[in-house]
């Protein structure tokens, strides 16, 4: 078991013949995954890496059997892709893009909580289960199959903690990045409970940051639903109020969304919390008693 | 990115809600001359600076004659203006707003934003206006009416009404009020607003809706299909070195402390960061140099931290997804020989091409301290900017 993707699930590629839709397509290939197509309109009939290039996600649902798609797609154009996909019947949608104006996200949530269907992203590395599939940016090679869930809203913060458990040998059963915007697709909440359910999930890793109530959220919905040891660390203790730290999401605004109260409400739920990234597999092997 | 009071008054008068005559100007003289063109014997000068407190640090003055325009102008052309929302050195002011005077009888507030949590566009209003709308946020938050917008069916009037009925008021400022609502909700969706708010909006003496100020903040992410807007960008109102680290695709944030930071990742940035104050030190900065980082971008990220004067050590962390180390090593070594590093260089390198990169930092001869882990960087950088 794993969450969200295994070595059976059908990836197609939306933005599949563009310069990092190429990249990480061949990368993903050679890690394992099942991409058994892309979508580029007006280069349908045509194949690209080995696998054929559909012009609508609709065409290569039914040709495939496909029910991930990853999104490389422009900003500019995500809004349309992502509504795409939902309307092709996409039940795991990964959109890696960042900088999607927060309008066109407002638009897009809205349609997907009406929907069977989950987005993860935007802005964000997306969704490995380590040995079997790899949905996204992230270095395969740092990943190790096994018994801890991360979920992270960054991108280089969820590898750290990657390395921190590959290290160790505890290893992964997913890595999930939610993306750094206002908006995102999927929650912590979303997530957790995910990992909650999962039998080969033993442990899980959360990974915050400064700004919105997502981890306080988190926190409520730990300390009422899940009873597996969560460790987390929140980054930006040092960010001033009123700056946004690179990603759209990080700002401290009238007051709220500081590391300080994430770190309290989450104490406060019973998780383990570190104030160094560099301790989340010290304090994994705290609370598990793992070696 | 943020308007100036009065774009944002331009937008809101092609909008059809109700603002006051107004002209900005860059001199003395042509204040005088806008004051004229008003007419009448009273007016409001406001510098044009992106920052709240205003008022407050003597940025706006009631004139009454053209002397007081004129006294006024001369002040504050080429000043700084220091207020609670600026940093010590304050704001630069280059352009001064006239505008006629408003008599008014009741302050209110109105504004709106994307609220994360219900994940909709809210519209806040209240009768406590004209003052720190955050404080009676916190302290008396059933001061504070909303109204989300559909996503769908967007803005309706009823909504409007609602609020101004609640608002207290009567006869045709309900109707004037629910306008504004309207024209506001409108002007958020076309023109991608994150931020809106007239605080206060007013009601005049002759009982009339007013927007005594306009706030407008454009999401950065929709600048692409906001060319109007995106042309009425102040570059002088931002700090000069993250104006030129955005040029480059970095994103740099000066903080106050001395060590360095050049991080891939916003996330891992601020981590970075968090670990060097847990060992005592202060960061300079926030800097990520993105994912895709080239030997170019890592010197330029290079040139920024160092023209501040404060810094006394780098650190530079790197775990490498998309960017290979190999390639910040490249845009270290030439960095440090173009612009010469006289401050010690703390590296770690994990991922991505991780030991290539430390062997190129290793052959190139340059007095560069590698470091071993996320920990043990963080420790070498703050001894090497003299402790704690």
């Amino acid at each position: 078991m794993s969450i969200l993707v295994n070595k059976d699930t059908k990836v197609i590629c939306q933005g599949f013949t563009g310069s990092q839709g190429t990249l990480h397509s061949e990368q993903a290939l050679a890690y394992g995954t099942k991409l058994v197509g892309g979508v580029t309109p007006g280069k349908g009939g045509t194949t690209h890496l080995g696998q054929p290039v559909f012009d609508t996600v609709a065409d290569a649902v039914n040709a495939t059997g496909a029910t991930a798609s990853v999104i490389y797609v422009p900003a500019s154009v995500c809004k349309d892709s992502i509504l795409e996909a939902l309307d092709a019947g996409i039940k795991l949608i990964v959109c890696i893009t960042e900088g999607i104006p927060t309008l066109d996200m407002l638009a897009v949530k809205a349609r997907l909580d009406i929907s069977d269907a989950r987005l993860i992203g935007p802005n964000c590395p997306g969704v490995i289960t380590p040995g079997e599939c790899k949905i996204g940016i992230m270095p395969g090679d740092i990943h190790l199959p096994g018994k801890v869930g991360i979920v992270s809203r960054s991108g280089t913060l969820t590898y750290e903690a990657v390395k921190q458990t590959t290290d160790r040998g505890y290893g992964q059963s997913s890595c999930v990045g939610i993306g750094g915007d206002p908006i995102p697709g999927s929650h912590f909440i979303d997530i957790l409970s995910l990992f909650q359910d999962d039998p080969k999930t033993e442990a899980i890793v959360m990974v915050g940051e400064i700004g919105g109530t997502a981890e306080e959220e988190a926190a409520a919905f730990i300390k009422a639903s899940v009873t597996k040891p969560v460790v987390s660390y929140i980054a930006g203790v040092t960010a001033p109020p009123g700056k946004r730290m690179g990603h759209a999401g990080a700002i401290i605004a009238g007051g709220k969304g500081t590391a300080a109260e994430k770190f309290a409400a989450l104490h406060a739920a019973g998780v383990r919390t570190v104030d160094s990234l560099a301790q989340i597999g010290d304090a994994l092997a705290e609370v598990t008693g793992w070696k | 990115m943020n308007l100036h009071e009065y774009q944002a008054k331009q937008l809101f008068a092609e909008y059809g809600l109700p603002v006051s005559t107004g002209i900005a100007v860059d001199t003395a003289d042509e204040a005088v001359a806008a004051a004229k063109k008003i007419g009448g014997n009273r007016w409001v000068c406001k510098v044009q600076v992106h920052a709240g407190g205003r008022g407050k640090a003597g940025g706006v003055k009631l004139a009454d004659s053209l002397d007081e325009v004129r006294a006024f102008a001369d002040k504050w052309v080429g000043q700084r203006l220091v207020t609670i929302q600026t940093t010590a050195e304050g704001q630069p002011v280059s352009k001064i707003y006239v505008e006629n005077c408003t008599d008014i009888a009741r302050e209110l507030y109105l504004g709106a934003v994307i609220d994360r949590g219900s994940r909709r566009v809210v519209f806040m209003a209240s009768t406590e206006g004209g003052v720190e709308i955050e404080k009676v946020a916190e302290e008396t938050p059933e001061k504070i009416l909303r109204a989300p917008i559909d996503p769908y069916v967007g803005p309706q009037p009823y909504q409007g009404r609602q609020l101004a009925f609640q608002l207290g008021l009567k006869g045709d400022q309900i109707k004037q009020f629910t306008n504004v609502f309207m024209g506001l909700a409108k002007l958020f969706h076309d023109l991608d607003c994150s931020l809106l708010e007239i605080n206060p909006l007013v009601i005049t003496t002759e009982g009339n809706v007013h927007c005594l100020d306009a706030k407008v903040n454009i999401d950065g992410n929709a600048l692409f299909r906001q060319k109007k807007v995106a042309a009425m960008h102040d570059p002088s109102q931002e700090d000069e070195r993250e104006a030129i680290a955005a040029k480059f695709n970095l994103n740099y944030v000066a903080l106050d402390g001395n060590i360095g930071c050049m991080v891939n990742g916003a996330g891992l940035a601020m981590g970075t960061m968090d670990l060097v104050k847990l060992f005592g030190g202060m960061p300079a900065n926030f800097l990520d140099v993105g994912g895709g980082a080239t030997k170019q971008t890592v010197g330029e990220a290079f040139k920024i931290i160092l023209s501040d004067s404060n810094v006394k050590a780098v650190l530079i962390n790197i775990f490498g997804g998309i960017v290979s180390c190999a390639t910040i090593a490249d845009g270290i070594i030439g960095a440090v020989q173009e612009v010469g590093v006289k401050v010690p260089v703390v590296v770690r390198f994990e991922g991505n091409n991780a030991p290539a990169g430390r062997q190129k930092l290793k052959d190139s001869g340059l007095n560069i301290i590698p470091a071993s882990s996320l920990k043990d960087a963080a420790e070498k950088a703050v001894a090497a900017a003299g402790g704690k």
